[in-house]
């Protein structure tokens, strides 16, 4: 009997691993003879941990499972939730960077070369870096870390800048809070990675490569370095890809908690083992990034979505999205939601849509209040704004950014001032000190938000410019971008930031 | 207790590992910091004259980072997530209730050695928040019962 547990950190930390234990009890105890893989999370993180066992039709799901309900695996029982693939969740979106994630055991080379893993590589060694430049380029795929850059643009900077030593890094560094597609890709089909970051090496004319990871991320270390590993003995990595002649390495490395190196110029300091410190742009990374030498940084969405594009061309993937956001985003609805976790579809849903028939509302059941969009950096979106469809120029429109596409929801009982606050104080935790209107920025912000709190309405203003200031003078998006949670909250939610007078005089 | 000829020693096994690597500097501290739960001040000067760079630079990337300790931690080491997820789903009042039921604030140490309590801005458990992490074993939906648990198992 062969059964899947996913061995994604979530699952994990929904009690996978004892689970696993107790199918193993249950199987001995039943005297059968069973074989566990351990997938990637198919996403639905309100299921997990999810149990699927091969059945005659396909796998079927058994979710959220505890121990004490692993006999239902055998037997049935209400957990059981009929065939994986027809769960509506999971059949009304369109899977392309994320296809594989909870199909196949990551770690398995085989299994990701039988789901169609490998097929973009095998077909960019045989094209120039032009070739596959343009490629990348017709799909109109944008940096999915949060900037939105049209990636083959980007590549093609490296490209044709003179150098002999180029590198390609992915931006592994997913910091944002509400978002884990990165993560979940890396521990759910860690080749996917490694295959996109292979050509875009092959395009640019690098033959070195970094993961720059996370500390906060120890599974998805674990599952890479063995990806690494494993394609290195195979000749997808190497002196020779995959036979072609043409080198590529590829190295794993781990930050230390500094969320400023997810920022790509702070994260190429980082990897040359300094301080996470921010670099005035120009000279762009891609002429002198990494060690001074022209340098690819994408983020690892961005980089595990060029696979597909090769595989089935630029124009299947550009023929999804919407206006100028080309191909799918991987959703991740997260925070006080009722069915949180990734759904990847194309671009063009509206939030009400995500958050509302998706996501089911809030798990607390009470109303929706608000949606940050982006991570700490994002927007707080109200209810008036929920019929935007999701695309890079429509957020922008509402003075709101998709970033990673991480969505965190909030209920009516969250207090706009306090999260507003909090924007401010955690840029101050992780401003990396290099810029004044970041620096101390926002420690004004968060003394002058707590005037506002005090009851001292003069202070409103004083914030307002204050954010004019972050957001025109830092030198990066931390300091930059704080201002949009917090003149969102301001803007959306006037009443939280003066019904606290009452507070202040209990 | 290491006494600091074998601090160096071991150090210096570290630093030999990592030659010819490029920008080895996180990887080492990472390494040290595996070796003896914190980074020894005696290894700094050892390293910064290994790669060939000032004290003050090796000083200054060590303590930049939030992962390096100067000090040795708690025996168990217990992280909240701060961030917004975490948040909208009762995580400060989840905080306040570890800070309360282990005597200590963000960063402190029980005065018996044994916990140490952290905050984390996110683990990428967004869709299962409250999220915790106990010596890098993660936990999801972390209410006050679930976070008694967990101190109850590291105490």
């Amino acid at each position: 009997m062969k059964v899947w547990v996913p061995r994604d950190a979530a699952a994990k930390a929904l009690g996978a691993e004892d689970v696993v234990v107790a199918l193993q009890a249950e199987a001995a105890r039943r005297g059968i003879d069973l074989t566990v893989i351990r997938n990637g999370s198919r996403g639905m993180v309100w299921l997990e941990p999810l149990v699927e066992v091969e059945g005659a039709d396909g796998r079927m799901a058994f979710g959220p499972m505890t121990p004490a309900d692993v006999a239902q695996v055998f037997d049935g029982g209400p957990k059981a939730l009929g065939l994986t693939e027809e769960l509506p969740w999971l059949k009304s979106q369109t899977r392309l960077t994320f296809a594989r994630v909870g199909v196949i055991d990551p770690l398995s080379l085989a299994d990701y070369r039988a789901h169609g893993g490998l097929k973009g590589l095998e077909r960019a060694v045989g094209l120039s870096g032009q070739a596959i430049v343009e490629m990348v380029k017709t799909s109109g795929l944008r940096g999915r870390g949060g900037a939105g850059f049209p990636t083959g643009i980007k590549w093609d900077t490296v490209r044709q800048a003179p150098g002999e030593r180029k590198y390609i890094v992915a931006n592994a560094d997913e910091g944002d809070s509400g978002t884990f597609a990165d993560r979940m890709l890396m521990e759910g089909d860690p080749f996917t990675l490694i295959e996109g970051m292979v050509i875009a090496g092959l395009a640019v004319g690098a033959t070195q490569g970094f993961i720059y990871s996370r500390s906060e991320y120890p599974d998805a270390n674990v599952v890479l370095a063995e990806a690494i590993r494993i394609a290195r003995a195979e000749g997808v990595l190497g002196a020779s890809v995959l036979g072609s002649g043409r080198r590529f390495e590829l190295e794993l490395r781990v930050g230390a908690g500094a969320y400023v190196c997810g920022e790509e110029t702070a994260l190429l300091n980082s990897l040359e083992g300094k301080r996470g410190v921010v670099r005035a742009k120009p000279p762009l990374p891609a002429l002198e990034g990494f060690m001074g030498c022209p340098t690819v940084v994408n983020n690892v969405i961005s980089l595990a979505t060029v696979p597909v594009i090769l595989e089935r061309g630029p124009e299947f993937y550009a023929g999804f999205g919407l206006g100028r956001s080309r191909g799918t985003i991987p959703l991740q609805i997260a925070g006080n939601v009722k069915h949180g976790g990734l759904y990847e579809i194309a671009f063009g849903l509206t939030l009400r849509e995500i958050v509302q028939e998706i996501g089911g509302g809030t798990a607390s059941g009470r109303p929706v209040k608000a949606v940050q969009v982006g991570g700490p950096l994002g927007a707080y979106l109200a209810p008036h704004q929920f019929e935007t469809p999701f695309g890079y120029e429509e957020y922008a429109g509402q003075n709101a950014l998709i970033g990673h596409a991480g969505l965190v929801v909030f209920d009516d009982s969250a207090d706009m001032l306090r999260l507003a606050r909090f924007a401010m104080e955690f840029c101050a935790i992780e401003s990396c000190g290099k810029c004044t209107p970041c620096r101390i920025g926002a420690v004004r912000g968060v003394e002058t938000i707590d005037r506002i709190a005090r009851g001292d309405a003069a202070a409103i203003p004083l914030l307002t410019d204050l954010c004019e200031t972050m957001k025109a003078g830092s030198l990066c998006a931390l300091g930059g971008f704080t201002p949009y949670p917090v003149m969102s909250a301001l803007t959306h939610f006037p009443d939280d930031f003066t019904a606290t007078q009452k507070e202040a005089a209990e | 207790m290491l006494d600091e000829a074998a601090i160096s020693a071991r150090v210096a096994e570290i630093v030999t590992a990592h030659q010819g690597m490029e920008g080895p500097l996180l990887p080492i501290l990472h390494e040290v910091q595996a070796a003896f739960g914190h980074v020894p001040q005696a290894a700094l000067p050892q390293i910064a004259e290994a790669l060939r760079m000032t004290r003050a630079e090796v000083h200054g990337v060590m303590t930049f980072y939030h992962d390096f300790r100067a000090a040795p931690a708690g025996k168990h080491v217990l992280k909240l997530c701060r961030a917004e997820a975490c948040q909208s789903m009762g995580a400060d009042r989840v905080a306040a209730h570890a800070q309360a039921s282990l005597g200590v604030d963000w960063h402190e140490t029980t005065p018996d050695g044994r916990v140490t309590l952290e905050p984390v801005f996110c683990l990428g458990l967004c869709a299962c928040a409250p999220a915790a992490m106990v010596d890098g074993r993660v936990v999801g939906r972390v209410d006050e019962a679930r976070v008694d648990a967990l101190i109850a198992e590291v105490r």
